[in-house]
C-alpha cells in the first residue's frame, strides 16, 4: 500500500492503495465518484474516460501512481451543476438510453470540443471511436456534439 | 376516507391495505391507498396533506405530483413513458411531475421489463390510474363550487369550471379530494385521445440530468456501509464443478477477506441460475480482481467439454441430409404437398443460412449487491425481472421469498440478459456466508464467457417459383440449439405448400432471450431467402413480397397457441417504406437498396436499407428508412424514435461482426478486442422513421424494429454487389466486386 495525493475535480484527496491500482477503482471504491464506469477493463470501451490535465484517458488503464501527478477531471467535475454545453445538449436531444456509457462519451466529447470548437462528422467519428454505446445511440451523440458546439458559439456571440 | 400514507411508501402498509381493501375500492389488481377503517391510524400523517388515490400517484398541497414508475428502466425509456400516460389522464403539468422508481412490491402489479410488454400490459392501467385521480380532483372542485362535475375539466395541474372560468389548482384540492371515496373501476371516464396534450410529444428522459452528471443510478454504483467486494470464478466449460482450489494462498493475499468454493447448482440441473464456482471476497474491487489472477482451481469438466462450433455445424449438415421421418427430425407444420410442388415448379432455389451464438454484452457488467442477515435478505440489483430475482435468492438462501426485499436500480443495458438472475443468486450466497453487505462484480470476461447467449442456428431451405412467378412451395429445416421456429412463423400460412421441419443439437450452451428472441434471426433467414426467390422469379422484391402477403387482412393463428397475423398492417408498412425510401430509384453499381419486414412483439415494421460497398468489399450503411406500426398512439415521440434508431443500429451491430466461437466446450472470445462491437463510424449515416398510426392498441418498441434490419442490409448488399450473405456475421462474407 502507498499513499497518494490526488487532485480530482479541483479537490485534494489522500488515498492509501496499492500503487498499480487503476485510477478507475480508486475513484469508484475509495472516493465514491462512481460516475466513471467500468465496462471492459482493457481500454476498449471508453466507459471509464476521464481527463488527465485536460486530455482524455482511460481510467482503467491508468495506475493511480501515474494519475497522482495530474489534475484529474471526472464526469462529476465536468461542470458544477450540469451546465456544460455538452450536458445541456445531451438532455435537449434526449441522447441516453440506458445511459451507462454516456459519462465516458461526454468526457471524450468535452476533450474534442476543447481542441476543435467546430468538429465535422469525420472529426467526431475519429474522436469518439474509442467509446462504445451498447444501446447504439451514436446517431444522437453525434447530433448532440454538433448542438453543443453551436451552444458554445451562441454563448460567445451573446457575450461579445 | 383519508388517502394518506407516510412517505416513502411503506411495503407493509400497502400489504395491509391490500388485505383490508374491499372489492369496490380496488382499481384493477392494484391497491387503493384509502380505506375508511384506516383513517384513524393515518390521522397523524394526514397533516402531511398528501392526496394518494392509488399506489402510483401522490399529490402534495403545493401542487407537486409524484408518479411511481414500477417497471425496471433498462434504457427503453419506460420510467418516462408510463408516467407520461398517468400524467396525461391526470391532467398534470409535466413540469410539476417527479418520477420515483418503485421497489419490488406486489401492489404495483407486474414489474418485469421484457418482451416489449410494458406498454401493452400497462398502458390502459396507467390511464385508469391517472383518470381515477383526475375524477376525484374534479369531484373535489365541483363540490367546492357546488357545480356539476360534468362542467369541470382538469388540465395543466388545475381544474377549470368551464362556464364560469374559475380554476382551482390541484394542490388546493388535495385536502378535499383526500376525503372522497376512490371511484369504482369502470366508473371513471378516460380522455378522448384527440384531447391528448402530452402523449405523442417529445419528452426527455426523467433521469437525463442525473445520467449526464454521473449520479449513482446503476447497480454497480450501489454501496452500503461495511460492504465488501466479491468476484466469482466459474469454469469456462459450462456444467463443470470445482474439485479444489488454492484457497489458503488466495486468502493470504492483500485485502482478501475470504475465499471459498460454492458447489451447488440451483435450480438443480440448470445452467442459468446458481452454478458452482469459487468466490473471493475482498476490501475493494481491485483487491478482489488482483487476487483472482492467482486463483488456481481444479475443475471436473462436464460432459460438454469437447463441444465446438465446427462440430455443431457438421452435425447440423448431417441432420439436414437425413430423411424427414428420422427420429432426429420433427414436423412442425405441413400444408399442401411440398415435394410435388417443388417437382412441378418452374424454378427451385436452395440455400443454407447460419448464424452464430452472440452475447448480450451489456456495457454494465453483471453485478449485484446483497445483504443477507439471518433469514432476511436485501438485494439491490439491475434486474429486468425483480420478482424472479427475489424467488431465486430465496431458493438459494433457503428463506421465504417474502423475506427478500429487492430494490431495482437503473440498468446499464438489458437486452434480455437481466431477465435471468444468476448474479443475484451468486451474490446472495456470498453475502450469506460473510453476513455483511457484499457487492459482486463480474468482469468483461465473465460476462462474455458466462452469458446466456442468443442461440446460433442453421436453416436449410428450398423454395419453388411456379410458372406465374409466384412462390408455390417453401421447405425449411431448422436445426437449432433447443428452441425452434414455430408453426405460425412467417411465411407459414402464406404459401400453399409449406413444410417446416425442426431438429435440435444436444449441447450445454446456456441460452437466454436476446432482444427480439427468435425474430432477430428468423427475420434475417426468411426475408433474405424471400429476396432470393423474388430474384429467381424475376420480380421486384417489394412487388413479390406484397404478392406473398396476399389480399386477406387478418390471417388467423393455427391451433390454440396460434398467433393471428394482420397482413393488412404489414402490407401497409411495406408500401409506406417503399414510398418513403424512394424504392426503385437507380443507383450506381456498388450501391443498393434492400427490404426487410417482420412482425414481432406485436409490432409491424418494414425497413429499407441503402448501402454502399467498395470494390474491395468495404460496407457502409448510408441510410435506413423505417415504417413502424405499433398501434394508435406513440407515447413519447423522442423515446420511440430513440428505440427505433437504437434497434436499427443494434441490428447492424449484431449482424455485421458479432460472433462467438466455441472450442473445447468454452467460448473463445474474452473481451471486446476479440468481439468487435459497432462504433460510431459504422453507425448508419441517416435513419428516417415513419410511425404509421392504426386503430390498434399501443404496443412496445424495445424490440420489434431490430429484426428487419439485418435482412434489409443483406438484401441491399445483394442489390449493390450481386453477392448473397447467407452466413452471419456479415464480415465472414467477402463483399468485394469487380
Amino acid at each position: 500500500m502507498s499513499k497518494f495525493n490526488l487532485q480530482v475535480n479541483g479537490r485534494s484527496h489522500e488515498v492509501d492503495v496499492a500503487p498499480e491500482t487503476p485510477l478507475l477503482w480508486v475513484l469508484r471504491d475509495q472516493l465514491d465518484l462512481v460516475g466513471t464506469k467500468f465496462g471492459c477493463g482493457i481500454g476498449q470501451c471508453g466507459a471509464c474516460t476521464v481527463h488527465l490535465d485536460g486530455s482524455p484517458a482511460r481510467a482503467c488503464q491508468t495506475p493511480v501512481a501515474t494519475a497522482a501527478s495530474s489534475k484529474i477531471t471526472t464526469i462529476e467535475g465536468l461542470s458544477a451543476d450540469g451546465s456544460h454545453p455538452l450536458q445541456k445538449a445531451w438532455c435537449e436531444l434526449d441522447v441516453a438510453q440506458c445511459g451507462y456509457c454516456q459519462a465516458g462519451q461526454l468526457m471524450s466529447a468535452a476533450a474534442l470540443l476543447t481542441q476543435n470548437a467546430h468538429p465535422s462528422d469525420q472529426d467526431i467519428d475519429d474522436a469518439m471511436g474509442g467509446n462504445l454505446c451498447r444501446c447504439a445511440t451514436y446517431f444522437r451523440i453525434r447530433a448532440a456534439i454538433h448542438r453543443a458546439a453551436d451552444l458554445v458559439q451562441a454563448g460567445k456571440e451573446i457575450r461579445a | 376516507m383519508s388517502a394518506v400514507l407516510q412517505s416513502p411508501i411503506d411495503r407493509r402498509s400497502f400489504l395491509r391495505l391490500a388485505a383490508m381493501a374491499g372489492g369496490g375500492l380496488v382499481i384493477g389488481h392494484y391497491v387503493p391507498a384509502a380505506h375508511a377503517a384506516d383513517a384513524a391510524a393515518a390521522g397523524a400523517e394526514k397533516a402531511n396533506g398528501l392526496f394518494i388515490p392509488n399506489v402510483f400517484i401522490r399529490i402534495a398541497t403545493d401542487g407537486s405530483v409524484t408518479i411511481f414508475s414500477a417497471r425496471p428502466e433498462v434504457g427503453q425509456g419506460i420510467k418516462t413513458s408510463l408516467p407520461m400516460v398517468v400524467a396525461e389522464e391526470l391532467g398534470a403539468d409535466w413540469r410539476n411531475v417527479t418520477v420515483v422508481s418503485g421497489q419490488l412490491d406486489p401492489a404495483f402489479g407486474p414489474q418485469f421489463a421484457g418482451g416489449s410488454m410494458s406498454t401493452p400490459m400497462s398502458y390502459d392501467e396507467m390511464r385508469k390510474m391517472g383518470a381515477t385521480a383526475r375524477t376525484m380532483l374534479v369531484q373535489a372542485a365541483a363540490a367546492t363550487w357546488s357545480v356539476p362535475a360534468t362542467e369541470c375539466v382538469a388540465s395543466g395541474g388545475a381544474v377549470l369550471h368551464t362556464p364560469s372560468g374559475r380554476t382551482l389548482k390541484f394542490g388546493d384540492l388535495v385536502a378535499k379530494a383526500s376525503t372522497l371515496p376512490v371511484p369504482a373501476e369502470g366508473s371513471v371516464a378516460l380522455k378522448d385521445p384527440k384531447d391528448f396534450v402530452l402523449l405523442g410529444t417529445r419528452v426527455g428522459g426523467v433521469d437525463n440530468p442525473k445520467v449526464v452528471t454521473g449520479q449513482p443510478l446503476f447497480g454497480l454504483d450501489q454501496k452500503r456501509p461495511g460492504m465488501l467486494y466479491a468476484v466469482y470464478e466459474r469454469c469456462p466449460v459450462w456444467g463443470s464443478r470445482p474439485l479444489g482450489a488454492n484457497l489458503d494462498h488466495v486468502k493470504a493475499l492483500p485485502g482478501v477477506r475470504d475465499a471459498f468454493i460454492v458447489d451447488r447448482t440451483v435450480p438443480a440441473g440448470q445452467l442459468t441460475g446458481l452454478v458452482p464456482g469459487v468466490a473471493i471476497v475482498a476490501d475493494n474491487t481491485w483487491a478482489a480482481f488482483s487476487a483472482r489472477t492467482e486463483l488456481k482451481v481444479t475443475w471436473e469438466e462436464g460432459k460438454f467439454a469437447k463441444s465446438s462450433w465446427d462440430d455443431f455445424a457438421r452435425q447440423a449438415k448431417e441432420i439436414a441430409g437425413l430423411s424427414p421421418d428420422s427420429s432426429s427430425i420433427s414436423e412442425a407444420r405441413r400444408d399442401g404437398d411440398v415435394d410435388q410442388a417443388l417437382a412441378a415448379s418452374a424454378r427451385v432455389v436452395e440455400a443454407e443460412y447460419s448464424y452464430p451464438f452472440i452475447s448480450h454484452a451489456n456495457l454494465e457488467p453483471q453485478n449485484c449487491l446483497a445483504h443477507v442477515q439471518g433469514d432476511r435478505a436485501e438485494i439491490w440489483a439491475p434486474t429486468q425481472n425483480p420478482d424472479g430475482a427475489r424467488k431465486l435468492a430465496a431458493q438459494v438462501l433457503g428463506i421465504p421469498a417474502d423475506n427478500v426485499q429487492v430494490t431495482i436500480t437503473r440498468i446499464g443495458g438489458g437486452f434480455g440478459r437481466r431477465l435471468d438472475s444468476d448474479p443475484v443468486a451468486e451474490c446472495a450466497v456470498i453475502s450469506q456466508k460473510l453476513g455483511v453487505p457484499v457487492k459482486l462484480v463480474w468482469d468483461r470476461t465473465d460476462d462474455l464467457q458466462h452469458d446466456h447467449y442468443r442461440p446460433g442456428g442453421f436453416h436449410f431451405l428450398k423454395g419453388a417459383i411456379d410458372s406465374q412467378g409466384k412462390l408455390s412451395a417453401w421447405r425449411s429445416h431448422h436445426v437449432s440449439f433447443g428452441s425452434n421456429m414455430g408453426a405460425d412463423d412467417y411465411p407459414a400460412r402464406f404459401v400453399p405448400n409449406y413444410l417446416l421441419l425442426n431438429s435440435s443439437l444436444e449441447n450445454g450452451v446456456p441460452q437466454g432471450p436476446w432482444r427480439a428472441p427468435g425474430s432477430n434471426t428468423y427475420a434475417w433467414v426468411t426475408c433474405c431467402f424471400l429476396d432470393e426467390l423474388a430474384f429467381a422469379a424475376g420480380k421486384d422484391p417489394v412487388e413479390f413480397n406484397l404478392g406473398l402477403l396476399g389480399d386477406k387482412d387478418l390471417v388467423t393463428g393455427t391451433g390454440h397457441k396460434g398467433r393471428p397475423y394482420n397482413a393488412a398492417r404489414m402490407r401497409n408498412v411495406v408500401r409506406q417504406v417503399a414510398e418513403k425510401s424512394g424504392w426503385g430509384k437507380t443507383l450506381p453499381r456498388g450501391s443498393g437498396m434492400g427490404l426487410g419486414y417482420y412482425f414481432s412483439h406485436q409490432g409491424y415494421i418494414a425497413e429499407v436499407a441503402e448501402v454502399s460497398v467498395t470494390r474491395s468489399g468495404d460496407l457502409r450503411v448510408d441510410r435506413v428508412v423505417a415504417a413502424v406500426d405499433v398501434g394508435s398512439q406513440i407515447v413519447n415521440l423522442s423515446g420511440a424514435e430513440n428505440q427505433v434508431q437504437g434497434s436499427i443500429t443494434d441490428g447492424l451491430n449484431a449482424a455485421w461482426r458479432q460472433e462467438l466461437d466455441i472450442k473445447q466446450g468454452r467460448v473463445v472470445q474474452s473481451n471486446f478486442h476479440e468481439y468487435p462491437m459497432l462504433r460510431m463510424v459504422d453507425a448508419p449515416r441517416k435513419i428516417e422513421i415513419h410511425f404509421i398510426k392504426t386503430d390498434n392498441p399501443p404496443t412496445g418498441l424495445g424490440e420489434p424494429a431490430l429484426p428487419p434490419l439485418a435482412p434489409a442490409v443483406c438484401n441491399a448488399i445483394f442489390a449493390a454487389t450481386g453477392k448473397r450473405v447467407r452466413q452471419l456475421p456479415i464480415s465472414r462474407t467477402d463483399l468485394s466486386w469487380s
